[in-house]
């Protein structure tokens, strides 16, 4: 396959950036889309240019690293789905492609397709873990947890911290990734106790990092590679009212 | 943080203002309806109607109160989270970019509801103040009185609607207010935390079904009264 791709090139956090064009030939309908950025990047260094800095780690869906906003979807856009795992036999021979970064203010650009993701790990050092040491591993139903809870935690925690809801969000709100992280321990007997503190340390440092506000459009829940349910958005909006009636 | 700073200035206490209003007026706009139309039931039952709310002012005066106070709070929070979400991106995406099971009626909340504002103004001039200039017809509605001496509210909606602009922009502004609906009662009880997996699909779909009723009832005012409903009081 022939394809021509518009990626954005940033050289540092204060400079401006661009479209820049490249043309990619002999791409294999098997290769991930990485991989093919991969091989432009050959092709790009041999021609003594600056590579296209873009982010990724495990390349297996499971870290959340690789961040890319393709053809105007983050991730590209197919069902539970990393950038890492898009095959490239989704697109079609002389398809033109626009590569792009997370946009969101508190998801700076630092080179290229590179964001800055670190607004995440403060939201999470507000409030996403459990106070107590809970020591080794407990004997099996020492403490009993009904399977529809631990299935729902499950799903909650299924959250990688990759970001494509906050880039996908017309208002890059973060309130799934908020979501997913406060409701998988307030769901669980462990987290519960702390629940009022963490969500409301939660929501109060996400305000602050200049995150957008939920609108219920359902973009985000559309794009996630974990598929996390905006179901866990009204638990946080139900949790962080009770919190709040409680005064604290 | 007490809870009126948490309410005022967190994004989720916004919300809540929203939701809480957006659901007071909500009750109010069916409420509002179904006192309308009577209208259909004769000119007899919605002037004894219209002399009932003017002859309790302890009754419609808090409720008028309250509902500029709900307006007043709703565009304000609408306002600065719309703001807020402005400014949470800075550079725009390319013209790749469309919107991702974004409903129409979900991307344009705050200009509905703009409009919705403009709206409430005109109308308020045109029924309650009966401001003569901007009704098109040349009459002045505080004139018309029934045999009983009560105001004619009937000969007031049949004239005030028989002037094809007027109803026209009142079909526009409820078409808008309905789309602004048809979103709103489901995302308010998202926002208040008050459904779950099985409820938020009937609650979404009960929502725009609510939507278009509420539509169909104000916009079969108008319309009937172009057609011809109530002329003969405009002899
Ligand atoms: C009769 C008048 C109105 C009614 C019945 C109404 C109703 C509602 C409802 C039920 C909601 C959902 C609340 C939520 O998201 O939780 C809402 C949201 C909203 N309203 Fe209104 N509204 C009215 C007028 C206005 C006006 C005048 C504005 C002008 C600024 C406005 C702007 C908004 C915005 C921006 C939202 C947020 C959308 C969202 O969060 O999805 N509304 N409204
Ligand atoms: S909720 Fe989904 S899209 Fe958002 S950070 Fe977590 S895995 Fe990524
Ligand atoms: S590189 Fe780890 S999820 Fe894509």
């Amino acid at each position: 396959m022939k394809l021509t791709l518009k990626v954005w090139r940033q050289k540092d956090q204060e400079s401006p950036g661009h479209f820049e064009t490249y043309q990619a030939n002999d791409v294999s309908p098997d290769m991930s889309f990485l991989e093919m950025l991969d091989v432009v990047n050959e092709g790009i260094i041999d021609r003594g240019e600056d590579a296209i800095a873009f982010d990724s780690d495990c390349r297996e869906g499971i870290c959340g690293t690789c961040s890319v906003v393709i053809n105007g979807m983050p991730h590209g856009g197919h069902r539970a789905t990393t950038a890492c795992q898009l095959h490239m036999r989704h697109f079609t021979d002389g398809q033109t492609i626009y590569i792009e970064p997370w946009r969101a203010k508190p998801f700076p650009v630092l080179k290229d397709l590179v964001v800055d993701r670190a607004a995440f790990e403060r939201i999470v050092q507000a409030g996403g873990f459990v106070s107590v040491r809970t020591g080794g591993t407990p004997d099996a139903n020492a403490i009993p947890i009904p399977k529809e809870d631990a299935d729902r935690a499950m799903d909650a925690a299924a959250c990688i911290g990759c970001g494509a809801c906050v880039a996908a969000c017309k208002n890059a709100s973060a309130m799934l990734f908020v979501a997913a992280k406060a409701s998988h321990l307030n769901t669980l007997p462990q987290g519960k106790v702390e629940k009022d503190r963490r969500v409301l340390g939660m929501v109060a440092a996400m305000d602050k990092e200049g995150f957008g506000n939920c609108t219920v459009t359902g973009s985000c829940e559309a794009v996630c590679p974990k598929e996390i349910s905006l179901d866990f958005i009204r638990q946080l909006n139900g949790e962080y009212l009770i919190a709040s009636l409680k005064g604290k | 943080m007490n809870i009126v700073q948490r309410f005022f200035q967190t994004s989720l206490g916004k919300k809540y203002v929203m939701a809480l209003t957006g659901l007071a007026l909500a009750v109010f706009v069916v409420g509002h309806l179904i006192g309308n139309l009577q209208v259909f039931l004769g000119r007899e039952m919605i002037n004894a109607y219209g002399h009932f709310l003017q002859s309790t002012p302890e009754l419609i005066w808090p409720a008028r109160l309250g509902l500029l106070a709900c307006v007043a709070l709703h565009v304000w929070s609408a306002v600065r989270l719309s703001a807020e979400n402005r400014a949470a991106r800075p550079i725009q995406y390319s013209e790749a970019y469309k919107p991702i099971a974004a409903s129409y009626a979900s991307r344009t909340m705050l200009m509905s509801g703009l409009i919705i504002a403009a709206f409430i103004v005109y109308h308020l001039l045109h029924f309650t103040v009966q401001t003569q200039a901007i009704n098109l017809t040349g009459k002045d509605f505080h004139t018309l009185m029934d045999a009983k001496g009560r105001h004619d509210v009937f000969a007031m909606m049949v004239s005030g609607f028989s002037n094809p602009f007027v109803s026209g922009f009142y079909v526009l502004a409820m078409t808008l207010l309905c789309l602004h609906l048809s979103h709103g009662l489901g995302a308010l009880f998202q926002s208040l935390g008050l459904r779950n997996k099985a409820w938020s699909p009937v609650i979404e779909r009960l929502g725009r079904r609510a939507a278009w009723i509420i539509w169909l009832g104000y916009v079969s005012i108008p319309v009937s009264i172009l057609c011809g409903f109530g002329k003969e009081v405009m002899k």
